[in-house]
């Protein structure tokens, strides 16, 4: 699925230049998870950029499904960030004046999507995490958990390929946590998705399949000797 | 999505978007109110040249009396024969010093200009009436009145004095003797009978008995003003007799504003006939087809009647003086000027609140676009309410400037405007003769004489002072769209990331 060769991001300010990756190589199949770990400012978060499209890599190729996610044209790479990626973020990041139910649907509104059909997709994404009763809600009457789910949906809703979190459960108690990395695994597997996904926590990375450690913006992958 | 998102937007930030509407607010406010105030202002001031001119009239024109030239100046002398006693009466009308006729063919070139809907011709006449008797003992002639005035002629000759300013002959030197005499002098008007809606006649009322009829074109009928009618105890049914002609008086006249033009209204081609002036007209009046087109009405006429005088209502205004033109150059000026302040300062303050709103949510924006919203979903976004913030703002400033326009219009100041002050208060002609008596200078026709209206400013709020509001409105939110749709192009998918809020 993803196939990154001698990726490179460099931050300039001023005359300082921050390598924040540096020379990655990386391929994830189509299908597996991936857990990125590695200190703070090791240039995690970056590499779960490159991988979204949110930004483009200094030098080197980012490919995702064909797709060379640095070269692509703006207009493009807006569509394979519609289409393909669904994103879950450390602080969920919903639309505070929306509703859990229409925070879904911002996911389907640069598909094209009608508007019954996305409604009820979005109806049957909050479903699926649970939260069935709770679409008409704001995000502010909502839990810090169910928030996660709610932006879960909303990255799920449009049938991606990949689903990207930026440690999902950072800013959750460890009882939610549980629940939300239960979730992701279960939907992980059944919508069979490429699934990637940064954590700080020593306990989820022990448990990942797949695990690469990034420092200084270079990556070292240790695959699990147990299958997942 | 649009319409959710800008609604739920609108309704969860009502307080900030109430700060941007209401900058805006103020300032379409005080627009809408300065623009009424002015439109009033156009109003008072108009309302001051019908006062003279008469409410149809948008345009006048006159001919003034080349200088020099004995433009009608008043010259009834009585003959001397030596010593003796001398009795006289006279009765003359002339037309008023320093204007000179225009004929019915100019009147009909007139008529023909482009943008002229209607021109109505008058004629304004002063009547002498003299009647006395003296004795005379020597005592030198009088010496002609300056020149521009109109010679005074044969003994003890009345100065000229008709022309505005200009000074009166002076009498000659009082010889002794007695005299016994009476003077009346009053003003007429010749009115066309059958277009009583633009001329001399339009601004006024009848208060009692009945106006012209255009059957009237040739009647002895008179229509007096109310004040004159008072002062020499006419009513209807009297008569009155001009130039050795009986008219009876049909109908009483008030002005409505101001002063009227004339003591008498007489049908037009009556007063040629008595003046022999036949086809002849002091002053052309003229409603333009519409009030866009009175400038070009103006230079049409200029053009093609040479060595006229063409005043419009503007023309007036500028010779208005006292407390209206003092109010109107400060609702002008700096009641302009202080709305485009206003205006400036409230478009940019809601261009700094929709922008700095637009960095408070950088990363929901960031969120948006990494979930693949297109840059111009996400400006039109942050366009739709600020246009929406603005509409809101207009409807305040609307409501606003309103109330501060029913505000002016209840307490509806009075202003005073003295007009035509610079030509003098009507050349007071000097008045000598024979005894010594009567120093009454008469002044020039009414209409040239120094007027004092008083007007209520009203500030009326018309549909296209609302249209402005509406198009500044919009106009407010697109600014402060623009400036914060700028900002959210600027943001990146990456800015979803940012821990920053
Ligand atoms: N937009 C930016 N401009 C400049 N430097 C940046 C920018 N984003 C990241 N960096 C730098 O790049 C390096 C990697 O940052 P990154 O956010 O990827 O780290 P991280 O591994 O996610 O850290 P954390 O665990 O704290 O989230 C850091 O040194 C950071 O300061
Ligand atoms: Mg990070």
């Amino acid at each position: 699925m993803y196939r990154l060769s001698g990726v490179q991001k460099h931050y300039t300010k001023g005359k300082k230049t921050v390598r924040a990756l540096d020379g990655v190589d990386l391929e994830i199949p189509e299908g597996s998870r991936l857990v990125i770990q590695g200190p703070t400012g090791g240039g995690k978060s970056t590499l779960l950029q490159m991988l979204g499209g949110l930004d483009r890599p200094t030098s080197g190729t980012v490919e995702l499904a064909g797709h060379d996610l640095g070269r692509i044209s703006e207009a493009r790479l807006t569509g394979v960030r519609a289409e393909l990626i669904g994103f879950v973020f450390q602080s969920f990041n919903l639309i505070p004046t929306l509703s859990a139910q229409e925070n879904v649907e911002t996911a389907l509104a640069p598909l094209g999507v009608g508007k019954a059909e996305r409604a009820r997709r979005a109806a049957a994404a909050l479903e699926s995490v649970g939260l069935g009763e709770r679409s008409g809600h704001s995000p502010a009457e909502l839990s810090g958990g169910q928030q996660q789910r709610v932006a879960i949906a909303r990255a799920l809703v449009k049938e991606p390929k990949v689903l990207l979190a930026d440690e999902p459960t950072g800013n959750l108690d460890e009882e939610t946590r549980d629940d939300i990395m239960l979730l992701l695994d279960d939907l992980q597997r059944e919508h069979g998705l490429t699934f990637v996904m940064v954590t700080h926590d020593t306990a989820l990375a022990a448990k990942a399949p797949r695990l690469a450690t990034i420092r200084s913006g270079k990556v070292t992958v240790r695959e699990s000797q147990r299958a997942s | 999505m649009f319409f959710t998102y800008l609604r739920r937007e609108l309704r969860r930030r009502r307080k900030a978007a109430l700060v941007v509407s209401m900058g805006l607010a103020l300032g379409i406010g005080l627009v809408l109110t300065v623009t009424s105030v002015s439109a009033g202002m156009k109003n008072a001031q108009s309302q001051v040249l019908h006062s003279l001119y008469g409410l149809g009239t948008d345009v006048t024109v006159t001919k003034q009396a080349a200088s020099g030239q004995d433009g009608g100046g008043q010259k009834f002398g009585i003959k001397r024969s030596g010593s003796g006693s001398q009795s006289s009466s006279s009765d003359r009308l002339t037309i008023s010093a320093g204007t000179t006729t225009l004929t019915s063919s100019q009147l009909a070139t007139i008529a023909k200009q482009n943008g002229v809907s209607t021109a109505v011709g008058s004629l304004s006449l002063n009547d002498f009436k003299f009647n006395g008797s003296f004795k005379l003992q020597g005592g030198t002639s009088g010496s002609s009145g300056s020149g521009v005035s109109g010679a005074g002629a044969g003994a003890g000759g009345f100065g000229g004095g008709q022309r505005p300013g200009g000074a009166g002959g002076s009498g000659g030197t009082p010889p002794s003797g007695a005299a016994n005499f009476s003077l009346n002098t009053f003003t007429i008007d010749g009115v066309d009978t059958s277009h009583l809606s633009v001329g001399p006649i339009s601004s006024l009322a009848i208060t009692s008995g009945k106006n012209f009829t255009s059957a009237q074109s040739d009647s002895a009928v008179a229509v007096a003003d109310s004040s004159y009618a008072k002062s020499k105890k006419l009513s209807v049914g009297s008569t009155v007799t001009i130039s050795g002609t009986k008219f009876t008086i049909i109908g009483i006249a008030t002005a409505s504003s101001g002063s009227s033009t004339a003591n008498l209204y007489i049908p037009l081609t009556k007063a040629q006939t008595l003046a022999g002036q036949k086809d002849k007209v002091t002053t052309v009046y003229i409603k333009a087809t519409s009030s866009q087109k009175i400038a070009a009405v103006k230079s049409e006429v200029q053009k093609a009647v040479s060595g006229t005088t063409v005043t419009t209502a503007s023309d007036m205004a500028s010779t208005v003086s006292g407390s209206l033109s003092t109010a109107a150059n400060l609702a002008t000026n700096l009641g302009k000027w202080l709305s485009i302040v206003v205006l400036a300062a409230a478009f940019l303050i809601s261009s700094l609140l929709t922008s700095s709103a637009v960095n408070r949510r950088v990363r929901e924006f960031g969120t948006l676009k990494a979930l693949g919203w297109r840059s111009k979903r996400v400006i039109g976004q942050v366009m739709g309410e600020a246009v929406v913030n603005g509409l809101i703002g207009g409807a305040l400033g609307i409501a606003l400037g309103l109330a501060g326009a029913e505000a002016i219009t209840a307490f509806s100041p009075s202003l005073s405007a003295s007009l035509g002050g610079s030509s003098g208060s009507g050349g007071s002609g000097g008045f000598g003769g024979p005894g010594g008596g009567g120093g009454g200078g008469f002044g020039g026709h009414v209409a040239q004489a120094a007027h004092q209206v008083t007007v209520h400013l009203t500030a009326p709020v018309t549909l296209a002072s609302i249209g402005l509001a509406v198009a500044l409105a919009v106009a407010g939110g697109l600014v402060a769209g623009g400036f914060g749709g700028w900002r959210a192009s600027r943001l990146r998918p990456a800015d979803a990331l940012r821990r920053v809020e």
